[in-house]
């Protein structure tokens, strides 16, 4: 029996593993220590279990336990990340470059550093949604000390040429700092491999809880390091100040170590479903898959469906299936997604957009009942879209001239 | 955001979507809004050249279910009034009939400047002046 509502949200937040509830359970009541009481066996307790937990995110991505840097999630570990070079390289230089898809938490944080003297370079996209290598490197100057691009984008899915990118920050000498929070834990990510000096990833995009996440700092060739932004106790060695939450760092070890044990089985049954959907969807007329097919995430699909709204287009399934939308309607703001947009689509298309985020818990039976339930409302949608109705009669509709509100 | 129960009734069960014959000289078409913010509506009248009344109206929408429920309202508030009464309706009283929130209060505007556009299509096309509106308060 279906139950519902479906959950097609998983880019936004994941639910917990019960497996990582489950290990974080006796560290609230019974194991409550201080990791940083050093006198006791209570603080020794709390302090094993961070450890262990650091060596579990580690592996995960390949890196020391001694780089990893615990922070409250991914929007913290943007703002150390960027923040704290910007300030520990300011005899260096004073330019950053990154994308303009990138999330907000780097964007503002870009923003912020702009008012403090800072010079930023936002690429633009191509229309797959990948920053051009060549503009990258026509972009970097003497003065520029991060190159900060996005692993994998929140809202299409699109993984960027990590490789590429790190290997042309590091020609010319600048860090490269990667918000991974979509790609840790979803699809093999290898700091060294990947090139990568600093990254911001967080434990509830993969099962694990709320309010934890890592900020990744490279240790060796190069030696990085980064300004704190917090002052207080010098935990996380001086970088990150604040009595560790132990509980949350336990399930996000046990989060890593899940992804790491089940990613490649978890991987090849989603991006099955994911494909199950997107083709049927694709069937749709006038239906457009947003981001490069090729260089994606596993388990997002973004689609685009003509003359529909997407906020409309959620209102007739809404009560049983949870996803997002472009469309301007979902936000406070009237404006479309700004992603959809620096990908090049026109506004109508950025407002008819969906996007289905798969996980570890979506089976076959709810997409089955997802793309019947998004094609049903889709019709029916049209049937009463004046805009269809117009493309219907051959009517040049960008030729309208439509009175702005 | 939660949708009110008369939101969500027009957005299931719209009341008189379709099209009139926009070349007849008796319909007054009004399409307002643009692809680019989220919002078209085009609302259409046929009226009795006689009396003036509104034997008919249509809707096609295309937006979000505050706007196919204003629209969707406004066609049935329409039909048997006189383009003299309908030109009174005011957009605030679409917004207290469906409880729009404030956010959305621009679906009810563009449905009052989509009657207003439908009158003097209709005006036009039979050698009346076209009125002149103040600007509908957002």
């Amino acid at each position: 029996m279906l139950k519902l509502p479906i959950y097609l949200d998983h880019n936004a937040t994941t639910p917990m593993d019960p497996r990582v509830l489950e290990a974080m359970l006796p560290y609230f009541v019974e194991n409550f220590g201080n990791a940083a009481s050093r006198n006791h066996s209570f603080g020794w307790q709390a302090e094993e279990a961070v450890d262990y937990a650091r060596e579990q995110i580690a592996q995960l991505i390949g890196a020391d336990p001694k780089e990893i840097i615990i922070t409250s999630g991914a929007t913290e570990g943007d703002n150390l990340g960027i923040k704290g070079v910007f300030e520990m390289y300011a005899t260096k230089g004073n330019h950053i470059i990154t994308c303009t898809t990138e999330h907000k938490a780097v964007l503002d944080t870009c923003k912020h550093l702009e008012k403090l003297g800072a010079e930023v370079t936002y690429l633009e996209v191509q229309p797959d949604g990948l920053i051009d290598l060549k503009q990258l490197e026509a972009a970097m100057r003497p003065t520029t000390i991060l190159v900060a691009i996005m692993y994998a984008n929140n809202e299409i899915g699109v993984i960027q040429p990590v490789k590429e990118i790190s290997a042309i920050a590091k020609k010319h000498g600048a860090l490269f700092f990667t918000d991974a929070v979509q790609a840790v834990g979803k699809i093999p990510v290898d700091v060294n491999a990947d090139g990568i000096d600093l990254m911001a990833f967080t434990a509830h995009k993969m099962y694990g809880p709320k309010g934890v996440g890592a900020l990744y700092v490279r240790r060796k060739n190069p030696r990085v390091k980064v300004t704190a932004q917090l002052d207080g106790g010098g935990h996380e060695r001086g970088m990150r100040s604040g009595t560790l939450n132990v509980p949350g760092i336990v399930g996000f070890g046990k989060a890593c170590e899940l992804a790491r044990l089940e990613m490649a089985s978890d991987t090849e049954r989603i991006s099955k479903l994911r494909d199950k959907l997107e083709n049927a969807l694709k069937q749709i007329d006038e239906s457009y898959v947003n981001g490069n097919p090729a260089h994606r995430l596993p388990h997002v699909s973004n689609i685009s469906f003509k003359y529909v709204e997407g906020e409309g287009l959620m209102m007739g399934f809404n009560k049983d299936i949870a996803l997002s939308s472009g469309s301007a309607c979902t936000s406070a703001s009237l404006e479309p997604s700004y992603v959809l947009k620096a990908l090049g689509l026109g506004d109508d298309l950025a407002h008819s957009s969906l996007r289905f985020g798969l996980g570890r818990y979506t089976t076959e039976e709810q997409i089955d009942f997802t793309i019947k339930a998004v094609t049903d409302t889709v019709l029916k949608l049209r049937d009463m879209s004046p805009l269809w109705e117009m493309f219907k009669d051959g009517v040049d509709i960008d030729a309208i001239q439509w009175a702005h509100h | 955001m939660a949708y009110s129960d008369k939101v969500i009734d027009h957005y299931s069960n719209p009341k008189n979507v379709g099209t009139l014959d926009k070349a007849s000289k008796s319909v007054g078409t009004g399409l307002v809004g643009a692809p680019e913010c989220g919002d078209v509506m085009r609302l259409q009248i046929e009226v009795d050249q006689a009396t003036g009344v509104i034997t008919d109206a249509k809707f096609k929408t295309f937006g979000c279910g505050s706007a196919i429920a204003s629209s969707s309202l406004a066609t049935e508030w329409l039909k048997g009034k006189t383009i003299d009464e309908a030109v009174k309706i005011d957009n605030m009283d679409l917004v207290e009939e469906l409880n729009l929130p404030p956010v959305k209060i621009h679906c009810s505007v563009l449905a009052e400047d989509a009657i207003k556009a439908a009158i003097n299509d209709f005006r036009s096309k039979n050698g009346l002046e076209e009125l002149v509106f103040e600007q509908s308060h957002v």
